[in-house]
């Protein structure tokens, strides 16, 4: 009877039948007439809906804030990003890479070129139509000499891209990579007009399904719906207003008043009366963000094995989520593959709080203590400082002494991570093995924040990332994260879940969980009941 | 009163002579401090490459020498230059800003000059009743309290209590007069409960310190009433400090209202100060800590004439 109503339901949700077809089918089946009632309600709170303004409140935006996509650096305008642009593919829920302004791409065997073919009915606001030379130009804004842009380092694979016909791009790379269209979901490469082969980094003319009305940096912005959208089944709200409310209590304040339907970021602290408000829920995803500790593993004491080890073993993981995190988050098991991540390997042994065993591993570096300092600073996450401190109350039982060293904030990524042989800091993650450990790990890695050069692993790199085969990419892959957790520099205590609050009419499918709020893309996929 | 003319005119010229030391501590200071705009937008994703190229573009790898004075000949003829960080000009920027910080410092003012003026006297009149002690008393609990617990304390009661005012105060600059009015009560309430306390205290001891002098007792001698007396005779007197503590609460609420600009989300000049800051956006802070101290020379210089003007005694000495 389940499986009859299931299909009703999706059948009211695809729109075959309505209100009298779902309550004669439910009761013809001998379903109750409340519970029928009660099915209803609830298939029509999952059947997107049209219209409505969304009223959103984050926590970041700043006046410096500006659509060029080399220098987005916050959640404001990564959210507003995906409302007004598309890109070549997008994160679908459960974590699987789906095309976007691709209607498709594919590879040659070797993984090293890949075709992605661009659809024909891609309208920009102004009505242009989407062409090849648009894709080329915006991916172009981040390569070069003088790009200023976060991605650069990832797009060095490319070789060479050109356009074979108007709707179709070719990618030639300098090594095969399985993972290739990944990187197109990033929110860096939108697809922007181009004119003479260059695109107008500030443009605000995108193929999204919103359309700016106005922008005030640090403050808000107002986004319209675009009638001619091309993508079926998105863009529900006919309005979106996004404001900065970096005041945490008054980004709560906001959501429980009704004056917005949506924030980010709520304080764990008092999460629980906010759980308390009528119409008010919370929801958490649990992503790829994580914190970690990185040690130089060039630097002494850390380039002794048995040192990164006993600090590894030294810290209590399980304290550290619940006291830091307030239980919103997860062991890590001192490597970077989130369990919600293709070729994430259950089977390895989480590494758990022993200070005996870390005394041991101190004895075989021929030490009876060890002091060592850790730099640290709120700029690295939220409760790094607190994180550090317990962290160094605990190791002591192991006979290590940590001196926890604040740093100011301002300045921190540039004077102390990647400078300083231990300290803390975050990944928000990325969406596949190869990607991460290349971003941190590989040993030419821009941000190879442990100095690491592990021979095996970085032939494994480069082996994984061009096989074709799953399953031995999968046994590559578990190689990879035990040489992460047992040899590597990177001490991963936690990772971090990500945390919003929404008013109860705010509806929503399944949500992709890569980033924080349906993969920040919430703006077009989510709907008011 | 031609004497006038040219104190004013000097503290012109000195207010000049003031910003133009004001602009070069600002940029030194933010020179002083550790990243610069390219690192902190590109933030932990930067790289040595991508910073040297992002610091080409907006001109940073130039000494600060001839960015600095390159900056001044601008602001000179009056163009402020534009944001490093979104290439927005900044008088665009600042006009916005400018435009609602004014507006909600002017509300303010308008309700607390007046009551603060009125309590005052009040006090004054009925000096150690229960009325003074009950004003000096609830003014100083205000007073004490930092400005974001006030606001905080208003939201719980005037907007998730009793859902009276809006807690976000997101106005726009097409609104109509009464929906601005409505939409910054909240922060105008909280900013007039914090300087509230400093004018009408400074009123009431004024007054009673002009009240201790010997033509007061005469006048009272006349059989004049209390009110006739404060009103006609002392509080003439009393404008010198009340006029100078007055001017200086204005001043706090042109360039002093961050806090509560942030707890009530009011789109004002503080926020866009801390966030040039933050990114070390130069032109902005230099542009903006240009019209604060503007902003404290002009006030303090109407006070200091409006001081001279109430007394006849300095006047007088010009004749």
């Amino acid at each position: 009877m389940n499986d009859h109503l299931d299909t009703l339901k999706r059948s009211l949700i695809g729109g075959q039948i309505d209100r009298r077809g779902f309550m004669t089918g439910a009761l013809a089946f001998g379903v109750g007439l409340s519970m029928a009632s009660s099915a209803y309600a609830q298939a029509e709170k999952a059947t997107p809906k049209q219209g409505g303004t969304l009223r959103v409140g984050f926590l970041q935006g700043s006046t410096s804030d500006s659509f060029d996509p080399a220098t987005y650096n916050n959640d404001f305008m990564f959210v507003t990003n995906y409302a007004v642009f598309n890109h070549l593919t997008e994160f679908a829920p459960g974590g699987a890479i789906a095309p976007e302004l691709a209607e498709s791409f594919e590879a040659e065997p070797g993984a090293k070129v890949w075709t992605f073919k661009l659809r024909k009915d891609v309208e920009f606001s102004d009505g242009r139509k989407l062409t090849a030379a648009d894709v080329l130009a915006s991916i172009d804004y981040h390569r070069g000499e003088d790009s200023k842009s976060a991605v650069k380092p990832v797009l060095a694979q490319i070789a060479e891209m050109k356009a074979s016909d108007d709707h179709t791009v070719v990618f030639t790379l300098t090594t095969g990579n399985a993972d290739f269209p990944y990187i197109f979901a990033d929110y860096h490469l939108c697809i922007k007009q181009a004119s003479d082969g260059k695109i107008d980094p500030m443009s605000r003319i995108g193929t999204g399904g919103y359309t700016v009305e106005s922008f005030e940096p640090g403050v808000r912005i107002k986004l319209k719906r675009r009638d001619s959208y091309w993508k079926e089944g998105r863009a529900h709200f006919e309005q979106v207003e996004i404001t900065t409310i970096s005041d945490t209590a008054a980004r709560m304040n906001a959501l429980m008043t009704g004056q917005v339907d949506v924030v980010d970021r709520p304080d764990l602290k008092t999460i629980h009366l906010l759980k308390r408000a009528p119409g008010v829920r919370v929801e958490t995803t649990s992503g790829t963000l994580h914190y970690t500790m990185p040690m130089h593993v060039n630097t002494p004491p850390y380039d002794n094995r048995d040192v990164r080890t006993a600090l590894k073993l030294a810290i209590n993981r399980e304290e550290l989520v619940e006291k830091i995190l307030r239980g919103y988050g997860t062991v890590g098991n001192d490597h970077p593959v989130a369990k919600s991540m293709p070729f994430f390997d259950p089977a390895i042994e989480q590494r758990a709080y022993d200070p005996e065993k870390a005394k041991f591993h101190l004895k075989q570096a021929g030490l009876s203590s060890l002091d060592v300092q850790l730099f640290t600073s709120e700029a690295a996450f939220e409760g790094a400082v607190d994180a550090s401190l317990l962290y160094a109350e605990q190791a002591k039982k192991a006979g290590i002494n940590i001196e926890v060293v604040r740093q100011p904030s301002d300045g921190y990524w540039s004077n102390v991570w990647l400078v300083k042989p231990f300290c803390t800091s975050y990944w928000g993650g990325r969406p596949t093995p190869d990607w991460m450990f290349t971003a941190g790990y590989s040993k030419d890695a821009e941000w190879n924040d442990t100095k690491w050069q592990n021979e095996r692993f970085n032939t494994l790199l480069l082996e994984a990332r061009a096989e074709i085969d799953q399953n031995k990419r999968a046994e590559m892959y578990s190689e990879m994260q035990r040489l992460c957790r047992d040899d590597g520099g990177a001490l991963i205590p936690m990772f971090g879940q990500y945390v919003f609050a929404l008013r109860d009419q705010v509806q929503h499918g399944e949500l992709s969980e890569q980033w924080n709020l349906d993969s920040l893309r919430f703006v077009e996929r989510w709907w008011m009941a | 009163m031609g004497r006038i003319w040219i104190l004013v005119g000097e503290r012109l010229a000195l207010g000049v002579i003031t910003l133009l030391v004001v602009s070069a501590l600002i940029f030194v200071g933010v020179e002083l401090l550790p990243g610069d705009l390219a690192q902190e937008i590109l933030g932990q994703s930067a790289t040595p490459e991508t910073v040297a190229a992002f610091r080409h573009e907006l001109g940073l790898d130039q000494p600060a020498i001839q960015r600095y004075f390159h900056w001044l000949l601008g602001a000179v003829q009056g163009d402020f230059g534009t944001s490093l960080a979104n290439n927005r000009p900044i008088s665009e920027l600042l006009s916005v800003r400018l435009g609602n910080t004014l507006f909600l410092a002017a509300f303010a003012a308008t309700v607390s000059i007046p009551l603060a003026l009125t309590l005052g006297i009040l006090a004054a009149l009925y000096r150690n009743s229960i009325f003074d002690r009950l004003c000096n008393v609830v003014a100083l609990i205000w007073v004490s309290l930092p400005e974001f617990f006030v606001a905080y304390v208003l939201i719980l009661f005037l907007a998730v209590r009793v859902a009276l005012f809006p807690s976000l105060s997101n106005i726009d600059p097409g609104m109509p007069f009464g929906e601005l009015v409505y939409r910054s009560f909240l922060p105008a309430l909280t900013l007039v409960l914090v300087v509230m306390a400093h004018m009408m205290r400074m009123t009431r001891a004024a007054i009673i310190n002009v009240l201790a002098s010997p033509y007061i007792e005469m006048a009272r001698l006349k059989g004049m009433s209390r009110l006739r007396v404060i009103l006609y005779h002392a509080l003439p007197n009393a404008l010198a400090p009340i006029i100078n503590v007055v001017a200086l609460n204005l001043a706090y609420l042109v360039v002093g209202v961050v806090v509560v600009e942030v707890v009530f989300v009011y789109p004002g000049l503080g926020q866009l100060f801390v966030d040039a800051v933050t990114h070390r956006d130069v032109m902005v802070v230099q542009s903006v800590g240009l019209l604060f101290a503007a902003a404290y020379i002009l006030l303090n210089l109407i006070a200091d004439v409006l001081s001279i003007v109430t007394n006849p005694r300095l006047m007088g000495e010009r004749r």
